[in-house]
This record gives C-alpha cells, sequence and structure tokens, in this order.
C-alpha cells in the first residue's frame, strides 16, 4: 500500500477509540466511584439518573476497541490479554456488576443497598484495573517470538499500583465535574466541594507518576530529556487544565470543569503516547510488527468507515436529548 | 491431579459461551416472532395484537440485556485463553468477530431504542420498520459470528505463512463449506426457541386462565409455525449431517459410535461407548439403517474412528449423547407440534390440560437441545480448534498457568452465578407478572433512547406489588 499507510490509519482510529472510551465510560465509572459518598438516598437517585441513558452507549467502545485491536493489531491482542490475565477479570467482573446493578437498582426496593454497593464496588474495580493496565503498559512487557513470557502478576508493582489510584482520582474527577454540570441544588454543591481535593489529588499522583515515569523506562527519559523536548507543551498543557478547572470551581463556573477535566486527560493521553510512538507493545514491537495483515485492516476499514460516524452521531443525539439538569423523578423510572 | 491450563481453559471457554450461548438463541427467535406480531397488528389493527408484541417486547428486552453482558466477556476471551490461536488466525476471525459487534451496535443504535420506547412517539409504520430492521439485526449478528465458528469447523480461503493465517478469498472464508448448513440450522433453532417459549407461556396463562383470549391467539399462532419449522429442522439436520460426513468424518463416527469403518452400520438408540477399549456395552441399535441415513444405501460404508490414532479421536461418549440428546428433543417437538394440529380439531388444544401441561415443559428443551448441538459440534472437532490446521494444544496462551486458569474459571462462575441468578428471576417475574400491568408502561414511558432491561417496570422483588399473592398455587 503505497498510497495509503493502513497501519497509520489503524493506529489512530484505535488511538481514537481509546480516548473516546476512557472521556465517556470515565465519567459514569466516576459517578460509581462517588457513589457511596453521596451526601443522601436521593442524590444517589439522581447520579445514577444522569448517566443511566448513556453509560452502555459508552461502554460500546471498549468492545469496539477489543474486537478491533483482534483484528488490526493481532499482536497487542495477544500479548497484552495474557499479560493482564487477572486484570482483565477483574475489570470484566467490576463491569458486569455495574451494568446490571443500573438495571436492578431502580426496580428493586428491600434489596437496593445490595445494588448499591454492586454499582460502586463494581465501578471502583473497574476503574482501578484500567489504570493499572496504563501502567503496565509504560512498564513494557516481557516478550520473546511475539508470544507473552512474564508471569501472573507482573503487572502488579507499586508503579501500577499507583497509576491505579491515579486513574481512580482521575475518574471520580470527571464524574464530580460532570455532576457540576448535570445537578443542582444540595448535589451540585457537594459535588463543587469534592472537586477542589479530587484536583489536587490528580495532580499529586498525576506528578508522582510523570516523574517516576522516566525513572522505570529509559527510552522514554530519552525521548522527554533528549530528543524531543517540544513536547513539554503536553504537561505544560494539562496544568492550564488544572488551572482552569479550579479556577472555574471558585467562580461556580458550571460547564468549565467538566471541559477542562476532559482536556485534563486529552493532553496527559497525547503525552502518554509520545512517550512511546511507535512501540504499541513495549519495549519490543512497534505498530508495524503488530499490524495484521493488509487485506484484513482494508476489508475491516470499509464497514468502520461507514459505521463510526453514524455510532459518533447518535452518541451526539443521545446527549442532546439528555442535556440539561437531571432530576430524581425524571426521565428514568 | 495436576493443573493443566489447557482443560481447564477449555472447561471455562465452555461455559462462558454456553452461558452466553442461551441469550442470544432466545432473542434471534423472539425478535422474529415479535416484527410478525407487530406487522399482524399493522395490517389488522386488531389492539390484541399490540398487546402481544408489546408484552414480547418487554420479555425479549430483558433477554437482549443479559445477551450483551454475557457478549462483553466473549470478546476477550481469545485474547486471554488462547492467544496463539488469536495471533494465527487474526487476519479472519478479527474482521468477521468486529462486524458482528459493529453491526449488532449499529442495529442497537439505530432501531433497538425505537422499538423499545417509541410505540406511541413514532407512526406505526415506522415502528414496525423498527421490529423489521432489530429482527435483521439479530441475523446479521448471527451470520458473522456463525460464518467465524463455520470456519473453524471447514476452513476454507486461507493460506498458513509462518504459522500466520492469511485469507486468499474473503469469498470462500466467509461462506465456507459449512456456513450454509450451519446459519439454517442455528437459524430454525433460534425459531424454535422462541416458539417453544411463547407457546409454552402462553399455555401456562391459560392454564390459569389469565388473558384467555389473548394467549389463545399466541398459542395458535405458535403451534401453526412450530408445525412447519420442527419437522424442517431434522430434515435440514440430516443435510448438516451429511455435510459433515463429508467433511469431519471423525466427528460423525463419535456421533455414531462407529469405531470401525464398515459397512451395514446399524443405528444405535442406546450404547456406552468406552474409548479406552475402543468399543461399544449395552448396544441397542437398528441394523444397517445409520448407513442408509448417511450414504442412502443400507449396506453403504460408514467410516469408523479407528481411521486415525486414539489420540486424534474427539471424546466418543459426550459427542455420542448430546447428538442423541438433541435428536430426540427435536423429535418430541416433532410430536408436540402434531399433537397441536390433532388438537385443533372442535378447538381443544388450549383447552386440554395435559396438553398445556407439556407444552409448559416443553419449553426449557430448546435450550438444552441447542447446548447439546453445540457440544457436538465443538467437542466433535477435537482435537482440532481449526479443523486440521491448529489443534487445542497449539492454541491456548503459552503463559497461562493452570493456577491463573482455575482462578479465572471459579471468578466467572461466581460472577456468573450472582449475575445471572438475579437476571434469570427478574424474568421469570416479568412473565409472573404478565400482560396485566401493561398500563404502568405508557405512564412511565420516556424519551430513553436505549437500555434494553429498562423497557420492562416490574419490580424486582416477588411480593412487592399489589398481585394476589396466588404464587405456585395450581390452575384455576
Ligand atoms: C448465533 C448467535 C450468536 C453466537 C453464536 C454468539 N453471539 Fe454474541 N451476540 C449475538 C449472537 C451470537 C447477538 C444476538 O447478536 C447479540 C445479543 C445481544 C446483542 O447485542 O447481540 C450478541 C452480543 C454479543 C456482544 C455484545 C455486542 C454489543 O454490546 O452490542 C459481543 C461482544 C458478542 N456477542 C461476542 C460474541 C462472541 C465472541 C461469540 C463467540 C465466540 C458470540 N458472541 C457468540
Ligand atoms: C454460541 C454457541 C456456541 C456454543 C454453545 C459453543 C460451545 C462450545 C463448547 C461446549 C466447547 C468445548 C469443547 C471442548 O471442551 O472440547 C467449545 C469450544 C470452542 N469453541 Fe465453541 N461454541 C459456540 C460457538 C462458538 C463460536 C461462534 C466460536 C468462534 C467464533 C467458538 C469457538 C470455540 C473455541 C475457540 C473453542 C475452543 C476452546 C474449547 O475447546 O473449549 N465457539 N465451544
Ligand atoms: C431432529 C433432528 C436433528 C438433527 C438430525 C440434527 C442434526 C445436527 C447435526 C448433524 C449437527 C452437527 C453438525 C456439525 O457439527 O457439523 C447439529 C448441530 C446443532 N444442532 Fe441439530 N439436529 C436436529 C435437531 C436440532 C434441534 C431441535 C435443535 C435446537 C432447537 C438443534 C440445534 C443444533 C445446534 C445449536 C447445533 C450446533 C450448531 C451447528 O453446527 O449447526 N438441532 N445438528
Amino acid at each position: 500500500m503505497e498510497t495509503l499507510d493502513l497501519v497509520l490509519v489503524w493506529s489512530f482510529i484505535i488511538g481514537f477509540g481509546v480516548i473516546m472510551y476512557v472521556l465517556m465510560d470515565g465519567f459514569d465509572l466516576g459517578v460509581g466511584i462517588l457513589f457511596p459518598f453521596a451526601p443522601d438516598e436521593e442524590s444517589r437517585d439522581i447520579m445514577m439518573n444522569s448517566v443511566a441513558p448513556v453509560w452502555d452507549g459508552n461502554e460500546t467502545w471498549l468492545v469496539l476497541g477489543g474486537a478491533g485491536l483482534l483484528a488490526a493489531f493481532p499482536l497487542v491482542y495477544s500479548i497484552l490479554l495474557p499479560a493482564l490475565y487477572i486484570g482483565v477479570f477483574l475489570l470484566l467482573a467490576g463491569l458486569i456488576f455495574r451494568g446490571v446493578a443500573f438495571e436492578f437498582r431502580f426496580k428493586a426496593r428491600t434489596s437496593r443497598y445490595l445494588w448499591n454497593w454492586a454499582f460502586a464496588g463494581g465501578s471502583t474495580l473497574a476503574a482501578f484495573a484500567q489504570g493499572a493496565v496504563v501502567g503496565a503498559y509504560v512498564q513494557g512487557f516481557e516478550t520473546a517470538g511475539r508470544i507473552y513470557t512474564g508471569g501472573a502478576l507482573d503487572w502488579l508493582t507499586p508503579f501500577t499500583v499507583l497509576t491505579g489510584l491515579g486513574l481512580l482520582a482521575g475518574y471520580a474527577l470527571l464524574g464530580s465535574t460532570w455532576l457540576i454540570l448535570k445537578t443542582q441544588g444540595h448535589l451540585q454543591d457537594w459535588a463543587y466541594k469534592i472537586t477542589t481535593p479530587l484536583l489536587i489529588a490528580v495532580l499529586v499522583v498525576f506528578g508522582i507518576i510523570g516523574i517516576w515515569t522516566p525513572f522505570v523506562e529509559e527510552a522514554v527519559r530519552e525521548r522527554w530529556f533528549s530528543n524531543l523536548t517540544i513536547i513539554w507543551i503536553l504537561p505544560a498543557l494539562t496544568l492550564v487544565c488544572a488551572f482552569l478547572v479550579f479556577r472555574a470551581v471558585r467562580n461556580r463556573t458550571e460547564g468549565t470543569p467538566f471541559v477542562a477535566t476532559m482536556g485534563l486527560f486529552i493532553f496527559t493521553y497525547l503525552a502518554l503516547l509520545v512517550s512511546r510512538w511507535p512501540y504499541v507493545v513495549p519495549p519490543s514491537y512497534t505498530v508495524y510488527d503488530a499490524a495484521s495483515a493488509p487485506e484484513s485492516q482494508l476489508f475491516l476499514l470499509i464497514g468502520v468507515v461507514f459505521v463510526v460516524p453514524v455510532v459518533l452521531a447518535y452518541t451526539a443525539w443521545t446527549y442532546w436529548v439528555f442535556r440539561g439538569k437531571v432530576r430524581a423523578d425524571q426521565g428514568y423510572h | 491431579m495436576e493443573l493443566d491450563p489447557l482443560f481447564l481453559s477449555r472447561i471455562q471457554f465452555a461455559f462462558i459461551i454456553s452461558f452466553h450461548a442461551i441469550f442470544p438463541v432466545f432473542t434471534i427467535g423472539l425478535a422474529s416472532f415479535v416484527a410478525l406480531l407487530e406487522a399482524l397488528a399493522f395490517k389488522t389493527g386488531n389492539p390484541l395484537w399490540q398487546r402481544l408484541s408489546g408484552f414480547w417486547t418487554k420479555v425479549f428486552a430483558v433477554v437482549f440485556g443479559m445477551g450483551v453482558v454475557s457478549g462483553i466477556v466473549m470478546s476477550f476471551q481469545f485474547g486471554t485463553n488462547w492467544s496463539n490461536f488469536a495471533q494465527a488466525t487474526a487476519n479472519f476471525m478479527g474482521p468477521v468477530l468486529s462486524y458482528e459487534v459493529v453491526t449488532a451496535f449499529f442495529l442497537e443504535a439505530a432501531f433497538l431504542g425505537v422499538l423499545l420506547f417509541g410505540r406511541d412517539k413514532v407512526p406505526p409504520g415506522v415502528h414496525l420498520l423498527a421490529a423489521l430492521m432489530v429482527a435483521l439485526g439479530t441475523f446479521i449478528s448471527s451470520f458473522w459470528i456463525l460464518s467465524a465458528n463455520s470456519w473453524m469447523q471447514t476452513p476454507a480461503g486461507v493460506e498458513v505463512r509462518d504459522g500466520i493465517f492469511h485469507v486468499v478469498s474473503w469469498s470462500e472464508a466467509i461462506f465456507n463449506p459449512s456456513f450454509y448448513y450451519r446459519f439454517a440450522h442455528m437459524g430454525l433453532a433460534s425459531f424454535l426457541t422462541g416458539g417453544f417459549v411463547v407457546a409454552g407461556v402462553s399455555a401456562w396463562y391459560l392454564l390459569r386462565g389469565r388473558e384467555v383470549e389473548t394467549n389463545r391467539k399466541a398459542l395458535s399462532i405458535c403451534l401453526w409455525l412450530l408445525l412447519i419449522i420442527a419437522p424442517a429442522q431434522a430434515i435440514l439436520g440430516d443435510f448438516h449431517g451429511l455435510n459433515t460426513l463429508e467433511h469431519q468424518p471423525m466427528k460423525v463416527a463419535a456421533m455414531e459410535g462407529n469405531w470401525e469403518t464398515s459397512s451395514n452400520v446399524p443405528l444405535l438408540l442406546f450404547a456406552w461407548p468406552d474409548q479406552e477399549n475402543q468399543t461399544n456395552h449395552f448396544e441397542i441399535g437398528i441394523p444397517g439403517l445409520a448407513s442408509y441415513i448417511l450414504t442412502h444405501e443400507w449396506d453403504g460404508v460408514v467410516p469408523g474412528l479407528n481411521e486415525v490414532p486414539r489420540a486424534e479421536q474427539p471424546p466418543v461418549g459426550i459427542v455420542f449423547w448430546s447428538f442423541r440428546v438433541m435428536v430426540g428433543i427435536g423429535l418430541l417437538m416433532i410430536a408436540v407440534s402434531v399433537a397441536g394440529l390433532v388438537l385443533r380439531s372442535g378447538g381443544r388444544y388450549w383447552r386440554t390440560p395435559w396438553f398445556l401441561q407439556s407444552l409448559r415443559f416443553m419449553s426449557i428443551t430448546p435450550f438444552i437441545a441447542v447446548l447439546a448441538g453445540w457440544f457436538v459440534t465443538e467437542i466433535g472437532r477435537a482435537p482440532w480448534l481449526v479443523q486440521g490446521m491448529m489443534t487445542h494444544a497449539q492454541s491456548v496462551t503459552p503463559s497461562l498457568t493452570g493456577g491463573m486458569a482455575l482462578f479465572s474459571l471459579i471468578g466467572y462462575v461466581l460472577v456468573y452465578a450472582v449475575v445471572f441468578s438475579a437476571g434469570i428471576y427478574y424474568l421469570l417475574r416479568v412473565l409472573y407478572t404478565g400482560m396485566e400491568d401493561s398500563h404502568i408502561t405508557e405512564e412511565y414511558e420516556s424519551d430513553r433512547p436505549k437500555r434494553p432491561l429498562s423497557a420492562t417496570h416490574v419490580p424486582f422483588e416477588f411480593g412487592d406489588d399489589q398481585e394476589p399473592s396466588n404464587h405456585g398455587k395450581p390452575a384455576r
């Protein structure tokens, strides 16, 4: 393929899918993480209502990502999943529990508290597991001959625990800023109140990760400190976003905190990507090593080109239909 | 006993996919049934059809939701437990499985919401269109997934370079030799599942004298459909078997419990296959019938398991017995459908208690038959994962240890036990509540675009509503 670099196209599609997933499922997982700390049961109803119409559309990005990865970069799929075997199990178990909790909590009466726990526990577990996956990714994987050769718990190190906690805090921040946008009254007051401490927690954890990462991986160190200094713009923009959140909470602006938090995530994600590009299975394999055959990538691309725009349009429409503030008795049940 | 990651992975995969499979077969059948009811409602304007379709759409929503939740796990299984397989076959399996997700999502995005929540918001014609598209969508999904599976049974259109499968012809690979048979057989199996569940539930309502007029109509329409589909499934199954004989003779030998290639092979009704000694105990059979069915000649030669070394034989007992369970249920289905036809005279079919009771019983048999059928297909392929090209042992994740596999297996069993008991309990709850409360739905209806389970508004716990508590009492 001279005219079209399919591998590049697919890198973009998968990369786009991942950040879409992180942003969209991030805030509804965040709402789940904050769930046990909510002021009262009525607030919990509102919190759940605020994400109920959209969460499963958000999760579809994960399924698309999983299948798309198998199709476009089978090597990544067949090394990451064995390496993260236990983490993937925990992630899926968490997602299953919170998925059904959405459905049953509203219909349950006497057993409602159980579904509360399923929702909060499932969300927390899933968020932590995802954060650990990111950390494991930065660490790299032990491979030989295109096969994962490490142990079952290699992914679980102090570093990945920290990234797990970092994402937990990050998702909680997305959740609280989402609540600022979508709620009012004392629930919104509560969301305003917790946002600043969460932001500080996120900055501290992200800061430690940012300082630690170059020590974990030499290649990353090199990139940041010698050959590509322009990328320092990314952490700088991250800080700008953090400042915007901080100021907006001060001034009680409703929309900015959520948007700026998304920006914070996007710039951190880009920083992570440039640290590793073009390696997809660090430290050994690049996107080109990992790609499936061109005819397979092309075959699927045709379908994706048709469907993804529809998915995006539909997603936008859903958010449009459910714009505005949520109330406990409205919309859902 | 030492923990064998390969064995444990097989158990885990079988457990997870069997769990997943029972929901889609039901939704595929039910989606078509709902589309049919919608079409009848549209054409005749009779509110009865509306009512039925409204109720069965709610049931559809719950089952669909469970199918989605269990499906998410499936898309990661290939990587976690069968990573060598994933890597080797990704050029074909990747796009095909992705197309399944993509088409399923497409349908979900566009039409499911309208079907579930739009009854009073869109014109009737649009609602009918949504029902048809959802039904079509379930078939498109199964098209892809069955293409992937059939390709593993009868691989075509690929060549292996450096241990990696490369597609040389998409059409040959997708429409591989066993695909049409499997797609048709599975499609009919879904119809049978939908049909027998609806018939069984309607029979139960009739036994209790609930909504007699409506449920009688539902039962009647189901019985007509089953009268055609049940025999068709048997005939199609026969062709499916003949095709398998051509491509996977050892699977057929295991199905027949035939150890030695010979002519005049009997059709065994009962036997206790003994793989150790390569023979059967307690054989009861009809002489020459297996030869006749498989070759259409009474003295036709049928291949036996002794054609391959012991290590290349599939486990015979489970294949042999699963096959008999499936075919036995298939024959029972034909018998029940014919009984329904006989009882039509004088309109007895909806008033004869023993017949209604047997329909109640029949409503679980399609699930058993479907799982038994898959056991035949999948276990009969052993030791191959891709017939003739890649074995189970070559496919399993190299870094997987027995301990990890045991951990995840137990974990999935526990998670599924909790989650799906809640789901199935809730489904029973919806069925128990029945059509009588459908007025609630309109009150609550909101403009939410999807969320399958939310299409019902039945409370979770039994006894939380004002139902008369006649739960479990005998028929009125
Ligand atoms: C013959 C039917 C059939 C079979 C054999 C399978 N599935 Fe399935 N699957 C469906 C029929 C189906 C469906 C009816 O199309 C579902 C049910 C709910 C839905 O959205 O689509 C579905 C859902 C579904 C989903 C969720 C899609 C979504 O979120 O919208 C995934 C990821 C899978 N399946 C994956 C698999 C895999 C990896 C399978 C086997 C290895 C598999 N399914 C077997
Ligand atoms: C939906 C219905 C299906 C059911 C009920 C089913 C059932 C099973 C069962 C019982 C086994 C175990 C065989 C053994 O242990 O020897 C198995 C194996 C397998 N099947 Fe299927 N299967 C289904 C569909 C599929 C599909 C659609 C695919 C692929 C796209 C697939 C891929 C596999 C693989 C990879 C194995 C090997 C793992 C193993 O041996 O357990 N199956 N399946
Ligand atoms: C009554 C006579 C029937 C016959 C002769 C028959 C025949 C067969 C055969 C030969 C296979 C294995 C094909 C292969 O692995 O290559 C099969 C598989 C299967 N059967 Fe049946 N069958 C019958 C009834 C049923 C019924 C009633 C159901 C369900 C309601 C059913 C569901 C299945 C399923 C789900 C499979 C696995 C998927 C497939 O390979 O198509 N069958 N059947």
